[in-house]
């Protein structure tokens, strides 16, 4: 019974294809899937858009929006709707082909990183021996579209946001690879079943995430904070900053092709926070022994609709960080401590079972970290003051 | 700690989230039109004629001074005086508006034609659902829009409204004792010239 | 016969480029790029325009424009009465209207030699620290708005600026165009019920005054995007005429109610705060802590508060005709030193009526400070003078 309800959309593809001829039922087993995720992830960002807006919103002592079907559900129909009618505005300058092309292929690039990602115990849609490798180099193709928007454009200004997005999301491109490379070294393959398959063991009922060792903590803050930056998100939205003097790269879009960007960045956000969920948090695993019974693919869900909720949290919380000040960041903060994270998961590796590795391991992450901070807040005169009362 | 700040940050924002569910501190949102503030008793929107009794035409304690359409400052007062006169509250004589108009469009609620009025005959409403979508004479309240009676003005501005009645009541007391002494001064005037007649006819 | 009507007759002949900003000389080969900010735009606090001339990402060149939001206050107070006057006072610095009110009563005062009456002046004090504190909080909610927080910590200083609002409205009959200060004291008394409301919001503002410091002083971001940036230097705030918070977080020490005794602010015992850096974490982190010293006053002030009557029964409400003089009276607003300067000739209506705004003259050093900056920080440094347009342009 737990078995059926865990493979249960397995054994449902499996029945499907079951209809046809032999050699057809792999291709169409495969375009059905993929035809399942372009469905289905849609669909969570609605519900992910509603969450923003409701979560925002009591983070901010009000209420979301609420007049639009019971608790505002109906809203993200509502914006669906309004998007599609609005005009399609193209500038008369614009280089047409790029112009439409650039939502196009965001999406695109966008929604073939899932094919890697196992939501489930033999849930994914191709199973690939370097399956992190090609979802970074489809994450990469994600910038290609940035640049083509603010490209096509023709407008000083959106070239402008759509040059500082590179800049940002290219920096942190490397930060994601060396956090993620960390996991790799560890598991020693490029695999992502075979990842989370690595971290689907119990020790006196805990599991063997890899967020639960130092290494793989650091490696997951690094990662976080990575992601934020990936997908633009607050406090790394400089690029589509509102408050700011450019609108950013989709500034000449409108209507449709508005909706496909915003679609775009949140459903990279579902996708960064399932590789982050497969790497560090177990994939499709639970959190304790005893709780194996419920379905892999509901783990796997609600580790990303959590995900989701930091995100949101973030942005109720933080200024944004200046252009410069976040590439600073990512590269005289962010990037050595990586390294040092790679140099500290061999040294856990090397120094075999026991509580010797752990102290030791945690020792040298918490001593760079305070050491690089310091120095950072000393440098550039940065901190707490006090203030005076005059006579 | 670097760090630190963020995290305290985010436990803030934390503590709004789950008690906005729980304490009315943290969700001051009240859903208007379904859910109302009630308005202070000290409110003030639009200015308002108070008239005394059932017919707003006898009752009007509007004496067309025009104190208030010179003090107004965005001069959103327009007033035409009558040409007859007709008995007040206290039985004098005066006159009445024939045309009392305010524009509300341009009022701005300051309250200064209450504060100038020396007979207590205009205040401040506090109606505020005024739209209307006719645009030319739609905000332009004439006399008749904007009479309404000393019940009406107790109804909103209880505390205001009991000391103008006392007020008034004062000086109608006053009023009446004058006349009454003057009556009786009268009558004491007319016995003595009497007297003094009878006298000199003996 | 029937010729539609032409209007070029009527409209003056402009020069081509007449409402262009002059073109800016390109620095070599690398040519500067013009961009105006505003007035349309989410971080401006109202209609103002900034023409910034940038090389690459750093402000070269920086021109304000204002003025869009002229209304003629001094022409309309020449034809107005004294008492007229008082409700427009009130939509000069719109946020602030119970100290805008203050000022010119204060000069009119100063004019009639009208004597106040002392609860008249404890109302005053209450009624302007209380302005105070809900403005400081207001602008450092919107500072932080500016930065990206997304309007957090804004929504936060505004439930306790709703709880000031509403006492105004209690007592005055409106939230923001309160038209209370009269010449000689004030319009109406406050109740017993009203003070023991006002020392409940009053009670309660510690704490939320500490959970803002919290949240606010020792996040990395908001440090790191405002220490350093935006600094003035004492000899030039001075010099530019300069004042309030602004100023203080300079290091000049210059309240006006401590150096004009003004009221009876003798009476209180407060502290004025002073900046060392000059930059717009001082200046967001003195309205913090002058918030703090007017939550001292209005304690004691609240506690302190004599009976009597507000204004003598014998004052002139109306038809008031100064003798012919002049008077400069001003007091220190939330925003900096607000003046009022009229001239008598003896009418009803003043010869001249001069408003000196702390919003415009805080202003002209924008260039100054931004600089040499980045984009991203010139709307931090102008969110931090703490501008509103109502007061700019008059």
């Amino acid at each position: 019974m737990i078995e059926t309800c865990d493979q249960i959309f397995v054994l449902l593809l499996h029945w499907l294809e079951s209809f046809l001829p032999a050699s057809w039922q792999s291709v169409a087993g495969t375009v059905l899937c993929a035809a399942t995720i372009v469905c289905l992830f849609p669909a969570l960002f609605a519900l992910a858009v509603w969450l923003e807006r409701k979560g925002l919103g009591r983070m901010q002592n009000r209420f979301g929006p609420n007049r639009v079907g019971p608790f505002g559900l109906l809203q993200p129909i509502a914006d669906g709707i309004k998007s599609l009618t609005k005009e399609d505005i193209v500038p008369f300058s614009a280089d047409a082909a790029l112009h439409f092309l650039a939502p196009v292929v965001l999406v695109v690039t966008v929604f073939m990183g899932f094919a890697v990602l196992p939501m489930g115990r033999n849930m994914v849609l191709v199973e690939m021996d370097a399956g992190l490798l090609f979802y970074f180099a489809m994450g990469a193709s994600t910038e290609l579209a940035v640049f083509m928007a603010g490209w096509s454009s023709r407008n000083k200004y959106s070239l402008l946001g759509a040059m500082r997005a590179i800049a940002q999301m290219i920096s942190y491109e490397v930060v994601l690879l060396l956090s993620s490379v960390v996991v790799v070294m560890i598991t020693g393959s490029l695999s992502l079943t075979k990842i989370v398959e690595a971290q689907n063991h119990y020790t006196w009922g805990f599991p063997h995430w890899y967020i639960l060792t130092p290494w793989g903590l650091a490696g997951f803050v690094m990662y976080a904070i990575a992601a934020t930056a990936e997908t633009n998100r607050s406090p790394f939205d400089l690029p589509e900053g509102e408050s700011e003097l450019v609108a950013g790269y989709h500034t000449e879009y409108s209507g449709f092709k508005f909706a496909l960007f915003f679609l775009g960045e949140y459903v990279a956000m579902f996708s960064i926070s399932g590789l982050g969920t497969t790497l560090f948090l177990g994939g499709w695993s639970a959190p304790f022994s005893f709780l194996t019974w419920i379905p892999s693919w509901i783990w796997f869900f609600s580790k990303l609709m959590l995900s989701i909720f930091v995100f949101i949290w973030l942005r109720g919380t933080l200024p944004r960080l200046r252009q410069d000040q976040l590439m600073n960041f990512a590269w005289k903060f962010v990037l050595p401590m990586c390294l040092l994270n790679l140099f500290v998961a061999g040294l856990w590796r090397f120094m075999g079972d026991g509580w010797l590795r752990w102290v030791v391991c945690s020792a040298i992450l918490l001593l760079a970290y305070a050491s690089i901070a310091l120095g950072e807040q000393r440098r550039k005169h940065v901190g707490p003051r006090s203030y005076r009362y005059a006579e | 700690m670097l760090g630190e700040g963020i995290l305290k940050g985010l436990a803030e924002t934390a503590r709004n989230f789950f008690g906005s569910y729980f304490s009315a501190e943290r969700l001051t949102t009240v859903e208007y039109p379904e859910q109302r503030i009630a308005p202070f008793e000290a409110a003030r929107v639009f200015p308002f004629l108070v008239y005394d009794g059932a017919d707003w035409q006898a009752g009007l304690r509007c004496v067309s001074c025009q104190i208030c359409e010179k003090e107004c400052p965005p001069k959103c007062i327009y007033i035409e005086k009558s040409k007859d006169k007709k008995p007040d509250a206290l039985g004098k004589p005066q006159f009445y508006p024939a045309r009392f108009e305010i524009d509300i469009s341009v009022c701005m609620s300051c309250q200064i034609c209450v504060e100038v009025c020396p007979f207590e005959s205009i205040k401040m409403n506090t109606e505020f659902e005024l739209s209307t979508s006719d645009r030319f004479g739609g905000l332009l309240l004439d006399r008749e829009k904007l009479a309404r009676s000393n019940q009406y003005y107790h109804q909103i501005h209880p505390t205001e409204a009991a000391a103008v009645d006392a007020r008034l009541a004062a000086d109608k007391a006053r009023a009446d004792a004058k006349a009454v002494s003057a009556a009786a001064a009268a009558v004491a005037k007319a016995a003595s010239a009497a007297a003094a007649t009878a006298g000199e006819g003996a | 016969m029937n010729q539609p009507h032409s209007y070029s007759s009527t409209v003056t002949e402009r020069p081509e480029g007449w409402n262009r900003p002059a073109p800016i000389e390109s620095r070599g080969e690398r040519e500067l790029l013009e961009v105006a900010m505003g007035p349309h735009h989410p971080s401006t606090h109202g209609v103002f325009r900034m023409d910034l001339a940038l090389d690459g990402e750093r402000v070269v060149r920086l021109k304000p424009e204002f003025g869009y939001l002229h209304r003629n206050h001094e022409k309309i107070a020449e034809g107005i009465s004294y008492l007229a006057s008082m409700p427009y006072t009130d939509r000069l610095d719109y946020t602030c209207s119970m100290t805008n009110n203050w000022a010119y009563a204060l000069a009119v005062e100063k004019l009639t030699g009208q004597e106040v009456p002392e609860r008249a002046e404890y109302l005053r004090v209450i009624l302007g620290e209380l302005t105070r504190v809900q403005n400081h909080l207001s602008a450092i909610g919107f500072l932080i708005q500016d930065m990206g927080a997304s309007g957090t910590p804004l929504m936060y200083a505004f439930r306790q600026r709703e709880k000031i609002l509403d006492l105004f409205e209690g007592l005055t009959g409106a939230r923001m165009m309160v038209n209370y200060m009269r010449f000689g004291g004030c319009r109406v008394d406050a109740s017993p019920a009203w003070l023991d409301e006002a020392r409940k919001v009053v009670a309660g503002l510690p704490a939320f005054v500490d959970e803002f410091e919290a949240l606010l002083r020792s996040n990395e971001i908001l440090m790191a995007r405002t220490q350093g940036v935006g600094v003035l230097r004492p000899e030039l705030a001075v010099n530019a005429g300069v004042t309030g918070p602004m100023l203080r977080a300079s290091g000049v020490n210059y309240d006006i109610r401590k150096v004009d005794h003004y009221g009876i602010y003798d009476r209180f015992n407060f502290r004025v705060p002073l900046g060392d850096h000059g930059d717009v974490y001082d200046r967001f982190m003195i309205r913090l802590l002058e918030a703090r010293e007017s939550i001292k006053i209005l304690e004691a002030a609240l506690k302190d508060i004599p009976v009597g009557p507000v204004i003598d029964p014998k004052a002139k409400i109306r038809g008031l005709r100064p003798k012919p003089g002049e008077a400069y009276g001003r007091i220190e607003a939330p925003k900096g030193e607000l003046g009022f300067y009229l001239i008598s000739d003896g009418g009803p209506n003043p010869y001249r009526y001069r408003v000196r705004p702390p919003s415009l003259i805080n202003l002209t050093i924008l260039e100054d400070m931004c600089l040499g900056h980045d984009v991203a920080d010139v709307v931090l440094i102008f969110g931090s003078v703490d501008i509103v347009l109502g007061e700019v342009d008059r």
